[in-house]
Parts: C-alpha cells; sequence; structure tokens
C-alpha cells in the first residue's frame, strides 16, 4: 500500500495557503443523524486543505452487527486481496464480506479497491491475549506484512471513510449521504512532512478510536521510540500514527479518562506544575515521568471519537485553531467557527478552549464551556442530557 | 451609470474572491456603504481596497457584515470602518493601518496581528497571541480595546500600539486568566483591568504607574467602547488599571552576538 504517487504540492506553486480542516459533530443523546451538515461544514474549509487527504469516521453506522469488528481494508491489486482474505481466513469468523459501495467522482483518482468484513476473533484456546490486543495486532500484521494491503478502519458499528482527494469529494465517492451516525469527524488534508497517499489520510483508527489531526508533530521521532519500545510498529509515514497508537495504549488498554490523556500528550510547563497544589503536582509529575516519551510536541488540534464520545485537545500553547460549540444536545468542533455556523446559525454556547484543556462530550453528556475556557486541574462535572 | 450610495450584497454561497471583487466593484462605482448578509468565513474581508478609490472616498467607507466572517478580515485595512454583528475568527486586522473594526461579539486567536494604525473595539472575549507584533511609528499608533478577557501569550513580541482589556467578562474579584502576557515585548503599552499574578507576566515586563496622558486615552476609549456596544462603563475605574510596558526596547540584545 504505497503508491506514493501523489506529492505535496503536484503544481509547484511558489505559495499555497493551506492548513487541515477538522470538524467534529456529535448528538449526546445517541440519535443518528445524516453526515450532511458535516460535508457542507468541510466544503466550506475547502481552502484549509489542497485535495491530497480528505476523510470521515462515523459511529452507529452498522447496527445489524454491534458485536463484529467492522475491518475497511484497501487493496492496490486483487492479488493483495487474495493474499488478505487467505490471512484473514483461519484467524476470523467472516460473518460477511462486500466490496464498499462507492461512486465515480470527479477529482478522485488512483482508487484502489475498498472492501469491508465483518469479523469475529477466533483466538486460539491456549492464548492469554485479549481480544482487543489480538484484533490489534492483527491489523498492525496486515498494515505492515502484506503488500498492498491497508486495514484503514477496525471498530464495531463504526467505519472510517477516506482517500486521496477533498473531503466533499470523498464523501460522494463512499456515498456518504447514505449512512446515519451519531458521531461524525472529518478532515481536510494538507500534507506538510510526508507524502499523500490514501492510508495517510484522515482519520486515522484503531478499532473503536479515531482522530483527526490538524498540524504537526515535531516530536514524532521521540514518541516513535517511545511507542516502539511497547511494541507499536509505526508504517503509515505520517506523525498522526503516533497519535494513534498514543490513544490506543492510553485511553483504550490502560483505560485512562481523556482528562489524563490531555495532561500526558499535552502537559502543563513545569513552571505551572510547581503552582499546582500538591496533590495536582504529583499526579502530574507522575504523568511527566511515566509517559515522558508520549509528550507531543509542536502545533496541533485534534479531535479523538469512539462510539461514545468526543474529545478535542491542542496542544499546551494552542497553536492550531479549535473552536467548540453546542446546540440543545449537538455538540460541534471546528477549525473555523464559520463552518459552525454554517449548519447551526443559532448556538447555545461558542468558544474557544485553552491550549492543552480537553472539551469532552459523552453520551448523555455536554462539556461545560467554562471548564475548558480557563485553565483549570480540576475534574470536569459535565451537564446532564437525556438519552 | 448612477449606484445607490449604499448597497447590500448576499454573501451565501459566495467564494472569497468573488465577494471581495463585488465589494470593490462596488466601492469603485461609489458606495460609501456596504452591507453583507449571511457571510459565513470568507476570507480577507476589506482587504486590497486600496487602489480602487481615493484616499477620502476610503475613510467615509463603512462595511457593515452580518454572520461570520473568515480569517483576516481587514487585512491591510486602510481607512474603511468594518463594524461585524456577530463574531470574527483569527488574524482581525491583520497589518491594518488605518480605519476601524468593530465586533459585536467575540474575537478568535491573533486579533490585531502586526497592525500598524487604525482602531479595533472588541465587545467580548478574544483568544490567544491578541496584539502579536503590533507597532507604531511616527503618527502611526494602532489603539484595540477588547471588552472582556483574553487567553494566553496577549501582547506578545508586542513593539508598539495600545491594548486595552476592560474584563467586564470576569466576575467579581476574578483574576485574568491569561498567562505570558507580553512575552518579548519591547515596545508599546498593555492596559488591563481587574487582578493578575506576576507569574502571568512575561519576563521584561515592569508595571509603570499611568501618566496624565494616558488616563486620557483610556478615558477616551472606555467612553468609546460604551458608545458603540451600548454598554455602562460607568463602573470602570482607572485606577483598577494595571499598565504594562517593556522594560527595555531590546530586551534580547544580550542573547545576539555581532
Amino acid at each position: 500500500m504505497r503508491d506514493l504517487s501523489m506529492v505535496c504540492n503536484p503544481y509547484n506553486e511558489d505559495k499555497v495557503i493551506s492548513a487541515c480542516s477538522i470538524f467534529g459533530m456529535m448528538d449526546v443523546s445517541g440519535k443518528p443523524f445524516s453526515g450532511e451538515p458535516v460535508f457542507r461544514a468541510m466544503e466550506n474549509m475547502h481552502d484549509r486543505g489542497n485535495g491530497l487527504g480528505g476523510g470521515f469516521a462515523v459511529y452507529g453506522i452498522y447496527p445489524e452487527f454491534p458485536d463484529h469488528y467492522a475491518l475497511h481494508i484497501m487493496y492496490t491489486s486483487q492479488a493483495a486481496r487474495h493474499e488478505t482474505e487467505q490471512y484473514l481466513e483461519p484467524r476470523f469468523l467472516v460473518e460477511r464480506s462486500e466490496e464498499i459501495p462507492t461512486r465515480k467522482t470527479d477529482g478522485i483518482n488512483n482508487e484502489p479497491l475498498v472492501y469491508r468484513y465483518f469479523v469475529l476473533p477466533k483466538i486460539p484456546k491456549q492464548s492469554e491475549v485479549t481480544e482487543e490486543d489480538f484484533m490489534v495486532e492483527q491489523v498492525l500484521r496486515v498494515n505492515a506484512e502484506i503488500d498492498g494491503a491497508f486495514v484503514f478502519s477496525s471498530g464495531k458499528n463504526m467505519g472510517v471513510f477516506k482517500g486521496v482527494g477533498f473531503p466533499e469529494q470523498i464523501a460522494r465517492y463512499f456515498r456518504l449521504e447514505e449512512y446515519q451516525g451519531h458521531i461524525w469527524t472529518a478532515h481536510g488534508r494538507f500534507p506538510t512532512n510526508s507524502q499523500a497517499w490514501w492510508g495517510g489520510a484522515h482519520p486515522f483508527c484503531m478499532l473503536d478510536w479515531t482522530v483527526v489531526h490538524n498540524g504537526e508533530l515535531s516530536s514524532y521521532g521521540a514518541n516513535r521510540a517511545y511507542l516502539e519500545t511497547i511494541g507499536y510498529k509505526c508504517t503509515m509515514f505520517t506523525d498522526t500514527e503516533v497519535l494513534t497508537y498514543a490513544i490506543d495504549l492510553i485511553l483504550r488498554r490502560e483505560k485512562l479518562p481523556p482528562e489524563i490523556f490531555a495532561r500526558v500528550i499535552s502537559p502543563p510547563l513545569w513552571e505551572e506544575i510547581d503552582r499546582m497544589p500538591e496533590d495536582e503536582r504529583k499526579l502530574q509529575t507522575a504523568l511527566r515521568s511515566v509517559y515522558g516519551g508520549l509528550l507531543m510536541n509542536g502545533p496541533f488540534s485534534i479531535v479523538v471519537a469512539n462510539g461514545s464520545q468526543m474529545i478535542a485537545v491542542t496542544d499546551r500553547i494552542r497553536l492550531r485553531p479549535l473552536t467548540a460549540a453546542t446546540k440543545d444536545s449537538t455538540l460541534y468542533f471546528s477549525s473555523e467557527e464559520a463552518s459552525i455556523r454554517l449548519v447551526s446559525l443559532e448556538l447555545d454556547h461558542v468558544w474557544t478552549p485553552m491550549g492543552g484543556v480537553p472539551v469532552i462530550g459523552k453520551l448523555g453528556a455536554l462539556p461545560v464551556p467554562e471548564q475548558s475556557t480557563k485553565r483549570n486541574y480540576t475534574t470536569s462535572t459535565p451537564v446532564e442530557v437525556a438519552r | 451609470m448612477s449606484i445607490a450610495t449604499s448597497i447590500e450584497i448576499d454573501a451565501a454561497g459566495l467564494y472569497y474572491k468573488e465577494l471581495n471583487a463585488q465589494i470593490r466593484d462596488a466601492v469603485s462605482e461609489g458606495a460609501l456603504k456596504v452591507v453583507l448578509k449571511n457571510v459565513t468565513g470568507q476570507r480577507y474581508i476589506g482587504t486590497n481596497l486600496y487602489g480602487t478609490v481615493d484616499r477620502d472616498t476610503l475613510r467615509k467607507l463603512e462595511i457593515e457584515i452580518h454572520g461570520t466572517p473568515g480569517n483576516d478580515l481587514g487585512m491591510f485595512l486602510d481607512g474603511p470602518t468594518i463594524t461585524v454583528h456577530g463574531n470574527v475568527m483569527d488574524g482581525s486586522g491583520n497589518t491594518m493601518n488605518h480605519g476601524r473594526i468593530v465586533a459585536h461579539g467575540r474575537a478568535g486567536d491573533i486579533t490585531g496581528f502586526s497592525a500598524r494604525g487604525g482602531e479595533m473595539f472588541i465587545k467580548g472575549n478574544a483568544g490567544y497571541r491578541v496584539g502579536i507584533h503590533m507597532k507604531e511609528y511616527g503618527d502611526m499608533r494602532p489603539v484595540m480595546t477588547i471588552g472582556g478577557a483574553t487567553q494566553d501569550f496577549l501582547g506578545e513580541y508586542m513593539a508598539g500600539g495600545v491594548v486595552i482589556i476592560l474584563g467586564l467578562t470576569l466576575k467579581p474579584g476574578e483574576a485574568h486568566y491569561c498567562n505570558h502576557v507580553g512575552t518579548g515585548m519591547h515596545g508599546g503599552m498593555i492596559f488591563l483591568r481587574g487582578n493578575i499574578e506576576p507569574h502571568q507576566i512575561g519576563t521584561g515586563v515592569g508595571m509603570p504607574e499611568l501618566t496624565d496622558k494616558d488616563a486620557e486615552l483610556l478615558t477616551n476609549y472606555i467612553a468609546e467602547y460604551g458608545r458603540l456596544f451600548d454598554t455602562d462603563v460607568s463602573e470602570i475605574k482607572l485606577e483598577d488599571f494595571t499598565k504594562l510596558a517593556p522594560l527595555s526596547v531590546r530586551p534580547y540584545k544580550q542573547v545576539y552576538a555581532y
């Protein structure tokens, strides 16, 4: 899966005014909705990307398979597909396999084959590995070892759809108007330090968790070194990959809350830690000692999601934009406020979170603006919303 | 061909280049007021009007915006008054020279970025790096008045100009929440109403007493803020302001070798 023919700035423009766009929309009541407002919001931020990557993560789209892992796999050849399916066959019970419906779309070229498989893992009886760890290992092995195959989505009752193109083109290509979900996250890409390819578009996905990312991680090398000691293999030619594995490690495997995840990747400065009350200082010092290798340096804003929550956070000195807003039971995150206003002119709250302070929406609970507009290191108390 | 002195443009679905071209056409045909409806993120509104009409006409021009204008609103602004009925995003007043931007809402990051002149009034809060690298020369001095509070790095690398923070959105007794205020500041002044701790202020920034000239300037801009936003400013007392100004005009002279 290494078709790197599309490189940054193919027309050699001497100045490209661009930055990634990110967007997230969640109905915390759990009600599924069409992605149409998300496509419009992304199209409104068209100029932030340059057509070299677009994608969406949608939660709640496969209710007929709530317990199966939905593997979305892209192939550069039929041979890669056969090899992958032979690899999957002894390791999974494949309930259904099908080509993901697409349509010919202007602006979408060199498209790979895209298939999806609804599977249950066949874990060897004597094995002590958990089902989730087994899944992660299989995904990483397919991506690292089968040439021409790439698993780009692997969660339950959710799916990632992405490729090289503008986000609105990708939505059209994957016929996303036919899906309904209770969380949508989206990304328009302007690749900076790495080449564009289908697998390198966002969102990045590991089991149920996805991330869309604007910015760059200058700490990529240090983060990668830390993650490789734990067994993660970096194969995707882009910095966002380390963020994906940090999410997998902290949020999925170690089950730490998102507030802690934010403090690991965007920790307060030492001078701030020195001023904290003692228990806070101890906690933060411990986090910086244990997870020092996961401090993410450089400018970024990200939206992270799984089936029950959507989280936005930026780097600790907020070098990339992020706006949060709520209207009734819907939570929005966006690179630009105008895109939120385009799809919901009236808003209950709209605010800019402080650098490194997460905004967290969960099923049944909206975030309180005041808890992220100021730097406040106490646990958040969300607003309850009926489900 | 005669044209009404006021013209309305529906910006819904218009790409920013098309919208700005329509504004330029209206102005070069003699419009003195341009009303923009349904603005959703179009960038650079008000840019590049210089050269399309003579300077006196440009100074009389009013642009009224309904909606949410995009980044770099009024970039290189050279005379017109822009009034926004809504929030403004990042980089408003980027490198503006003359004129005025009035936002009846909140403002995003790097508001007043590198401004060289003119005035900005923001009714509510503003984001990160407000007034970054504002500058002044001779009679040209930008003045920005923010009704609420701002986030971190207020006045970063400020080289000139005036930033006034009224703190009206803070609760009684609540301290400002911006850190690293005036980091790298080597010119200009920040007047901040409300409590701020020394650790929130960058190194090399001092807190001199207000002069009579400062008091006059503050009094004028507070009154203008009250008038523009129809807000009662009688509670705002000059003794509640802290003045922040650089201790040195070359704070990094030790860092560089010649």
